[in-house]
């Protein structure tokens, strides 16, 4: 019954999904308004529709409906009420129509939210984003249908899936689900999927507005880049907190110590991040100078189709992954769309090329604008050589027939330094002005952050003796940016001070306040350095080791030790048997913490899964994996201790970012109190000062 | 609003192409290959991931070492039915196979039939212990560089493949193989005719 | 400009003693000291994290856990017990199951494409970089100094005054 609803409720959607892409590009060309309105009442319907469609998803999977296919594979008896609810994107067809109902809310947010503001565009706009939702709500209709039930058919060896009973077939219903994958029953299942997805999801309404803006050849205008811009950021949020959030979840479950490991399907995620991260910064020179019209279209196509080819390659098993899901026909389906994509955007942009030549000149090379296309540069090097370092495996096994993997020294050693110049980048630009910057000016306000940083280099040197020259090179720099940024805060919170004789807290909260959009950025920034400062330990200070003990006895570890005091055995609450051994870490002799290290294998998936005992602090984490064990005994039980420096800045840098955000994005309505200006410098057409309202994130 | 565009030689004069004409015609057309090429390689990659294990066809020629040192050509033994079997150490279903398989190679070994073990990414030592374990005496050796399980596109262990007196493939099986599977294949192919 | 010149060397001094220090300081890692007799679990996951496993998705040799690569520590581990450099093994694995198992491709071959084009790739850039700000800054020096005056009804002073407080925020 209720599965029944929700099958229905996805036709009608797929049927009004297609009508609306057909009618808002109609009534957007023949300039029939009622067209475009009911297009607009269609996705919000369609929306509806598929809101249905997922609870009724969501409600056999709790209820433990097995005549449903999905919920046989991905649910269980066995699993908690809250492991069966996120089970909805546990699985391939689940997933997928979470993906197409995310992408439609997005849509329905739009086309309701910006119905006014962007009347011209909005049926292009509406237009692309259906094109694209009606082929995920397709692809959930005709390849990937959550709603398919089994049937046992004489003479067939396996069941078959289908919606409707084939010829004698009888339906089969089990007793028991197969449950979700082990790796996924953690409570990292709320977190990493739904953020990921959104980041992902989001990015089609960047891309929606800027193939309308070329569609419509209005790209004169500004009024959409800002609302591109701020679609942006909300996807990009969505994404930065999605790839934290994995890595903490790997950290977590996957047992081998880190939280990045440079896997295909990892890479997929961070491309599109990249992508988006240079947009951000290049769209403020379009605001701030109407430069770099082009390039912002360009990065906008690059996003949305990386984004694409991430969760290609996520679901099709092409590159090879820890991460890859099981295999559908979802392939060659969404091939064909990714190629009309990106091809078509790629065209549409070309022809479009010539008009949307926008005035460039550049003052000085001491300016914001030359460090921004600097950055910008490096930013698109790193993501062609993650690409390249992702697809390279395929290439070499096209020419020489040879499989090759393509590990995370390779991307190390190449995109470390780019990273490591994108940081100095940042730690300069604050101090550049528009325009142009004396030197003088630029020099007295680098002289303080450097030479903080230099005294940090060599304070570091001295405490970490075998440090590598390049990792001394990173502190160096992280140290420079941390001081340039707040040197930025303190000359800001001085001048408010003096002038407006506040107190020093006064000043500094009412700076920021006042100023969100530039010093939310700020803080974001402060966050992307800490999160720097995580793979700086990861990369040069990480130490590991491991050993086989009988009880009693103890591994040593730099000023860490690790005793075995024993072992035990027991079954879990959801059919896995436990193995947890019971130790004491003592940090240069005396108690820290007893660790209780175990091992879950899951008997029906015949899976094990390693859960560390974990010592966290601010400066480092002991991680202590429990390895191999003979019988249940206590002897001979093999650790391995990874001792972590500077991790957990990596998620206290994401907390930081996602606070920066906030703060940028926060209530528009009380940003406008200060006027910012903006200014383009065309004085040929005279110059144009807008005085209106600051082009603050939350606009 | 308009553009004001401080170069308007391009647009004056479309009789003579400007560099700057070309350059952004060779670009454009970089930028076409470029993205053409990338959706090629995905497509050849959705090719290679969705390859099933080969059924038919002549059967991909390779020559193996075995562990005692001796050598086999696959296409030196026409007029021979030809067993493949991949396996591992490591792999428990192809313990449940292990001895049914030598059984029958004990059975077949003096009529024209050839088995052929390739040992598919394995540990030496363990290899040999599974080899002595099982008793097993006929013909196995280590897949060097995978490449013998990668022409025949395995998608895991064990798997056989049946080749013909004339050297042509008849099909194959996945997962461990139970009596009397084995010996019914080996009489069908065993009773066609062959000649030179 | 004499005095732009002057500081820019003061900073340049200081960049290269930043880095003379750093040079200074740093020490390479020593080399850990190859193991008497039998060879511990840190000397086989030393090689082992160089090295993937040959069978599953994508997972380095030292922390993959099926049996398959508990066999094939115990094989390094044997290996290393018999006196083999450490290059020794990595070129046995490659020789018995691929190149597939170097977490590094090969420097030389065809797989030296991989480490040569984000080479290009960065120079390229640099030099688009440059060429781009060149020519920016080439439309700027064509353009009249005197500019004419700005017909919006916003005087001279008031434009100059925005500007200049444009500069001071950002």
């Amino acid at each position: 019954m209720i599965p029944d609803i929700g099958l229905i409720a996805l036709i009608i959607a797929f049927g009004l999904s297609v009508y609306a892409t057909l009618l808002s590009v109609n009534g957007g060309m023949s300039k029939r308004l009622e067209w475009v309105a009911s297009a607009r009442n269609a996705i919000v319907a369609l929306f509806s529709l598929l809101t249905i469609s997922v609870l009724s998803v969501v409600y056999s999977l709790n209820a433990l409906d097995f005549s449903q296919a999905y919920v046989a594979d991905v649910s269980s008896r066995a699993m908690s009420p809250f492991l069966r609810i996120t089970a909805l994107w546990g699985g391939q067809q689940g997933s997928v129509l979470f993906w197409a109902w995310l992408m439609a809310g997005f849509v329905a947010v739009v086309v309701i939210r910006k119905w006014d503001a962007d009347r011209e565009l909005m049926p292009y706009v509406m237009f692309v984003a259906m094109l694209t939702t009606t082929f995920f709500v397709g692809v959930v209709v005709f390849i990937t249908n959550p709603f398919t039930k089994m049937w046992l058919v004489p003479g067939a060896q396996d069941l078959v899936i289908a919606i409707f009973p084939p010829l004698n077939g009888q339906q089969y219903i089990p007793a028991d689900g197969s449950g979700l994958n082990p790796l996924l029953r953690h409570f990292g299942m709320i977190g990493h999927p739904p953020t990921t997805y959104l980041g992902f999801t989001g990015f089609v309404i960047p891309f929606s507005f800027a193939i309308a803006a070329l569609m419509k050849n209005d790209t004169s205008s500004d009024q959409w880049i800002r609302t591109v811009r701020r679609w942006t950021l909300v996807a990009w949020i969505f994404l930065s907190i999605g790839l934290i959030l994995g890595g903490r979840w790997a950290y977590d479950v996957l047992g081998w110590g880190g939280f990045w490991g440079w896997d295909p399907v990892e890479n997929a995620m961070l491309m599109p991040w990249l992508t988006g991260t240079a947009f951000l910064h290049s769209v403020m020179m379009t605001e701030k100078r109407g430069m770099l019209k082009k390039w912002n279209i360009l990065l906008i196509i690059l996003t949305y189709s990386l984004s694409l080819f991430g969760t290609f390659i996520t679901r099709t098993g092409v590159i090879g992954s820890v991460h890859a899901f099981s295999k559908t026909a979802l392939g060659p389906a969404f091939l064909i769309f990714i190629s009309i994509t990106f091809l078509g955007a790629m065209v549409l942009l070309m022809m479009r090329w010539n008009s949307l030549k926008a005035e460039h000149e550049l003052e000085s090379l001491f300016s914001r604008e030359a460090a921004f296309v600097l950055q910008n540069m490096l930013f698109l090097a790193i993501t062609i050589a993650v690409l390249w370092g992702t697809v390279f495996p395929l290439i070499t096994e096209l020419f020489t027939e040879t499989k090759i993997t393509v590990g995370p020294p390779y991307f190390k050693k190449v995109t470390g330094p780019m990273f490591l110049a994108l940081i100095t980048l940042m730690g300069i630009t604050p101090m550049l002005a528009w325009r142009k910057q004396t030197l003088n000016k630029l020099l007295s306000r680098l002289a303080v952050p450097l030479a903080g940083a230099s005294i940090t280099a060599i304070a570091w040197a001295l405490l970490n003796p075998k440090s590598p020259a390049i990792s001394l090179f990173s502190i160096a720099m992280v140290a420079f940016v941390t001081l340039s940024i707040l040197a930025e805060f303190w000359r800001g919170a001085r001048i408010r001070m003096s002038t407006r004789g506040e107190n020093p807290f006064t000043a500094f909260i009412k700076l920021v306040i006042n100023n969100r959009r530039r010093f939310g950025g700020y803080i974001i920034h402060l966050g992307v350095v800490m999160i720097a400062l995580g793979f700086i330990g990861d990369a040069f200070y990480k130490q590991e080791t491991q050993g086989t003990l009988s009880a009693g006895k103890s591994l040593t570890i730099g000023e860490y030790s690790l005793r075995f005091d024993g072992l035990e055995g027991y079954m879990g609450s959801d059919g896995r048997e436990i193995v947890e051994a019971s130790t004491v870490l003592f940090k240069d002799g005396q108690q820290v913490k007893v660790l209780k290290p175990r091992r879950d294998y899951f008997v029906v998936q015949q899976q094990p899964v390693s859960i560390a005992g974990v010592y966290s602090t601010a400066g480092e984490d002991v991680y202590v994996l429990l390895v191999g064990w003979e019988s249940i005994s206590n002897q001979n039980t093999t650790f391995k201790i990874y001792v972590n420096p500077l991790i957990n800045w990596v998620w206290i840098g994401g907390f930081v970012l996602a606070l920066g955000v906030l703060i940028g994005t926060w209530s528009q309505a009380r940003g406008r109190s200060e006027a910012t200006y903006s200014l383009k410098n065309q004085p040929d057409e005279g110059a144009v000062v807008g005085t209106a309202t600051a082009p603050g994130i939350g606009d | 609003m308009t553009e004001i565009n401080p170069e308007p030689v391009d647009q004056t004069t479309p009789v003579e192409p400007s560099p700057n004409r070309i350059w952004s015609t060779t670009g454009r057309l970089a930028v076409v290959v470029l993205v053409v090429g990338l959706i090629a390689l995905l497509a050849w990659g959705l090719v290679q991931a969705e390859k099933t294990p080969l059924e038919e066809g002549m059967a991909p020629d390779f020559t193996l070492t075995s562990f005692d040192g001796r050598t086999y050509t696959l296409s030196e033994l026409r007029g021979n039915v030809v067993i493949i079997n991949f396996w591992a150490s490591w792999c428990p279903p192809c313990r449940e196979e292990a001895a049914y398989l030598e059984r029958t190679w004990r059975k077949y070994k003096d009529k024209g039939v050839i088995f052929i073990g390739v040992d598919y990414a394995d540990a030496e030592k363990p290899a040999l212990a599974y080899i002595d374990e099982f008793d097993i005496t006929y013909f196995n050796g280590p897949d060097l560089g995978t490449r013998i399980s990668q022409s025949y596109n395995i998608k895991g262990v064990p798997e056989t493949y049946y080749v013909a007196k004339d050297g042509s493939l008849r099909g194959n099986h996945i997962g461990p193989l139970f009596e009397p599977e084995l010996d019914n294949r080996i009489d069908e192919l065993l009773s066609e005719p062959y000649t030179k | 400009m004499t005095k732009n010149r002057f500081l820019l060397l003061v900073l340049f001094t200081a960049l290269v003693s930043l880095l003379i220090t750093v040079k200074v300081y740093a020490q390479d890692p020593a080399p850990t000291p190859a193991s008497a007799t039998v060879p511990s679990d840190n000397d086989v996951n030393l090689v082992a994290k160089k090295l993937y496993c040959p069978v599953c998705p994508n997972t380095p040799l030292d922390v993959c856990e099926t049996q398959a690569c508990k066999d094939w520590r115990a094989q390094i581990r044997d290996q290393l017990a018999s006196g083999w450099t450490e290059q020794e093994v990595m070129d046995y694995f490659v020789k018995q199951y691929g190149e597939r198992v170097l977490a590094e491709p090969e420097r030389g071959g065809f797989t030296s494409l991989v480490w040569m084009l984000p080479l290009l790739i960065v120079a390229l850039g640099l030099v688009f970089v440059g060429v781009v700000l060149k020519s920016w800054r080439a439309s700027r020096l064509s353009r009249p100094l005197v500019q004419p005056e700005p017909q919006t009804g916003i005087s001279k002073q008031i434009l100059d005054k925005i500007e200049a407080e444009i500069r001071n925020m950002d």
